[in-house]
């Protein structure tokens, strides 16, 4: 008996009488009752009867729960969620507990991420919907993406086409010469359909090519385009702009045999091409500047059927970002409690650093590495206002959970006896960590 | 965060701090900058989008705000606090204090009762408070909306922070059992023989010992209540709605809406900061007595 359990056995013969215990229980007996106790009693009751609650529909609810296919998949994003977030959010507390006691401005490392911890869902969600935006010159996130992939993504002229001739054709997404060009002869090449934010502000006027040296082919691509219809389609008008960056190839027998850039001007030489030779402008130089990605979107990351969608792992990403701080600090703690004896004896015993942390630290933290661990999967099962908040509407099919289909099917469609079946669907699912509660409690007390 | 201040310092370094040494401390130091930025930058950039304009947010993202600070205004902050936002932030308050006091209240009472004295079935009640601790507040939605309902309460605040309290109750009176369990049983036993009664001993004793256990936990509850969205969205209606229903209203339209949406979020968030930078400490005790023990 530890001597928490002991001391109320000891003043028994002093204590009052157990009517005052009750007294004084009564507020917390009365408001758990039938707040708490009493709604589990009659959702049980209510998930067995219809939509309205006249009928009775036996375990009817319960079927369509585990049947239907828009239940059946808010089961599945829950799952997913069990299976993503409580492990990041455990390895990186862990990963950040360690590299806290590393550097000079812990506390302030800690109070950052610690942060989120304080703030509601529904703002954490607000925050994230902006980092979310779809547009990378809104959206901090495919701001920084595209940053980082634009040295990898040339800037791209989306749309373009070739002016409507004999000359050129497009194919397989590439602009093409329909006749071979012959060398000597400039090659004209075009374009229409570019639209102003896709111009590059190096453009300069285009200027028909001089020759290529050594018999090459040499032409123009340019913007064949003159403001208010001015101009001769085809010819190279005075107000109008080449095409610079544009990657032309000479191609014989199928076979590339040169390739070049266009200048500022539009030109370009391809040199070393006997005879005559198809001039392409590959499709690489039509499609759209990296974008960065579609986070809301409800794009499957694996297989349609397995139900994970790119909006979930976006959430899944936010929820992260809220509840690291709280791994981060019970484990902090932990650590800050192992014994340093044992860790010394390991490294004069001739243990390297990883073994140490993985054989000794690790186990010894165990025991709130699980407590973390299990909250989140509470925590997860019962993630309600990040998705609600995140998640566009159009979207949230995709990203619904079941916490969330039980208030819409609830309280939107007005089915209380399904809401009732997710209702106690979800308690089913928190109840081994009850047990799990009491069981350690038990344990702790005796 | 203060229990590593005694290994912070460069003598007693922490086990594992020596396997970051072999990492490489520079490495470190970068990686931790890295993501302190990640942790950081998206609550500033709601504090820079509710600061501008929505047409220059349309144009733009907030980061040019480093090179355009002129940008900045406090427009849209006053054109929100002209809709009747102000009254969904009181009824916020209106909910959160009652809620925070009466929880506190009770559960101290019952944790009491559990703490220091016998009576049948004693033990068995406190592991079904135990076990209540995890039960989903979803279970309770729809009984007691159709309680609400019968008794004609339902919109109200006192509905609202009825509910609040009850699904508050078992972790704080886990919370302030363990507390109470710990008080030394001579200070009690000589208050007893003195002839003291119960309600005496716990109003002028235990109450007042336990403040630090306290501290932990109106924080907890205040910031559980105030940052509270569903529990809002079934009880309260437009005239009792907090600050995280208004806003939620707003949401459908995010990308027209986002002027009204900013501020507002931000505005929410400014009372739990508060809390938390100047109770940080009674924040961490209650979060790892809920948690660990």
């Amino acid at each position: 008996m530890t001597e928490r359990s002991k001391k109320p056995a000891r003043v028994r013969r002093l204590g009052p009488g157990p009517l005052v215990g009750l007294l004084f229980l009564l507020p917390a007996a009365v408001l758990l009752g039938v707040w708490v106790v009493y709604p589990i009693v009659y959702s049980v009751v209510r998930s067995l009867f219809d939509a309205p609650g006249t009928g009775f529909v036996g375990l009817s609810n319960y079927g369509t729960l585990l049947g239907d296919d828009t239940t059946l998949y808010t089961i599945i994003h829950n799952l997913w969620w069990v299976v993503l977030a409580p492990v990041v959010v455990t390895v990186l507390g862990l990963v950040f507990a360690v590299l806290t006691e590393r550097i000079r401005w812990a506390t302030a490392f800690k109070l950052i991420v610690f942060m989120p911890m304080a703030i509601s869902l529904m703002a954490a969600g607000v925050i994230f919907r902006l980092v979310y935006e779809q547009a990378p010159d809104r959206g901090v996130a495919n701001a920084v993406l595209t940053t980082v992939a634009s040295p990898f993504s040339s800037e791209g002229y989306p749309d373009a086409r070739p002016r409507e001739s004999d000359a050129l054709t497009s194919r397989d997404g590439a602009i093409v010469t329909t006749a071979p060009a012959q060398p000597g002869q400039p090659v004209l090449i075009p374009i229409v359909g570019i639209k102003q934010q896709n111009m590059p502000e190096t453009a300069r006027p285009a200027a028909p090519a001089a020759p290529a040296q050594g018999g090459g082919l040499a032409g123009t691509v340019w913007f064949d385009f003159s403001p208010g219809g001015q101009g001769t389609s085809g010819q190279i008008d005075a107000p109008e702009r080449g095409l610079p960056g544009m990657t032309v190839e000479a191609v014989q027998d199928g076979r590339v045999v040169a390739s070049a850039t266009t200048a500022d001007d539009g030109t370009f030489s391809l040199q070393g091409v006997n005879g005559p030779a198809e001039v392409r402008l590959p499709k690489e130089n039509f499609s759209a500047a990296y974008s960065g990605v579609n986070w809301l979107g409800p794009a499957p990351v694996f297989a349609p059927e397995l139900g994970l969608s790119i909006v979930t792992l976006s959430i899944v990403m936010a929820f992260v970002w809220v509840w690291a701080g709280f791994a981060m600090v019970l484990i902090a703690a932990g650590l800050a409690a192992i014994p340093r004896d044992a860790l010394e004896a390991a490294r004069i015993d001739g243990a390297s650093e990883w073994q140490v942390f993985k054989k000794i630290t690790v186990p010894l933290l165990s025991p709130v590495l699980v407590v973390v661990f299990v909250t989140m999967i509470i925590n997860t099962l019962k993630v309600f206002d990040l998705v609600y908040i995140i998640a566009p509407p159009s979207v949230q099919p995709q990203a619904n959970v079941i916490a969330l289909e039980m208030w819409r099917v609830s309280f939107a469609e007005g089915d209380q006896g399904l809401g009732s079946a997710l209702a106690i669907f979800l308690l089913l699912l928190v109840l081994p960590f009850m047990i799990m509660n009491i069981r350690r409690f038990r344990r702790e007390a005796s | 965060m203060t229990a590593h201040a005694d290994h912070a310092g460069a003598v007693r370094r922490g086990p594992v701090g020596r396997l970051a040494d072999a990492v490489g401390g520079g490495l470190a130091q970068a990686v931790m900058l890295l993501i302190g930025l990640f942790w950081l930058v998206p609550t500033l950039g709601l504090l820079v989008v509710s600061l501008r304009d929505e047409s220059v947010n349309a144009a733009e993202g907030w980061w040019t705000v480093f090179t355009k600070p002129a940008q900045l205004t406090i427009d849209s902050y006053s054109s929100l606090l002209a809709t009747g936002f102000t009254a969904s932030f009181w009824n916020t308050v209106l909910i959160t204090v009652p809620t925070t006091v009466l929880v506190i209240g009770i559960a101290a009472m019952a944790a009491y009762a559990f703490a220091w004295m016998t009576f049948p079935g004693r033990d068995v009640l406190f592991l079904v408070v135990v076990a209540l601790m995890i039960v989903p507040v979803q279970i309770a939605l729809i009984p007691i909306a159709a309680l609400y309902g019968q008794l004609g309460v339902f919109g109200s605040i006192s509905g609202v922070v009825l509910f609040h309290i009850a699904f508050g109750l078992p972790f704080a009176i886990f919370l302030l059992r363990n507390f109470f369990a710990g008080i030394p049983a001579s200070l009690l036993e000589a208050a007893r023989m003195d002839g003291s009664s119960e309600w005496r001993i716990f109003a002028t004793i235990v109450f007042p010992l336990a403040k630090p256990a306290i501290a932990s936990l109106g924080i907890f509850q205040f910031l559980w209540v105030w940052n509270d969205l569903l529990i809002a969205l079934v009880f309260a209606d437009t005239d009792s709605q907090p600050m995280t229903k208004a806003l939620q209203s707003e949401m459908r339209q995010f990308g027209t809406n986002v002027d009204i949406i900013a501020p507002g979020a931000f505005l929410s968030l400014l009372v739990p900061l508060a809390l938390f930078f100047a109770f940080q400490r009674y924040f961490v005790q209650g979060m790892m007595a809920g948690s660990v023990k």
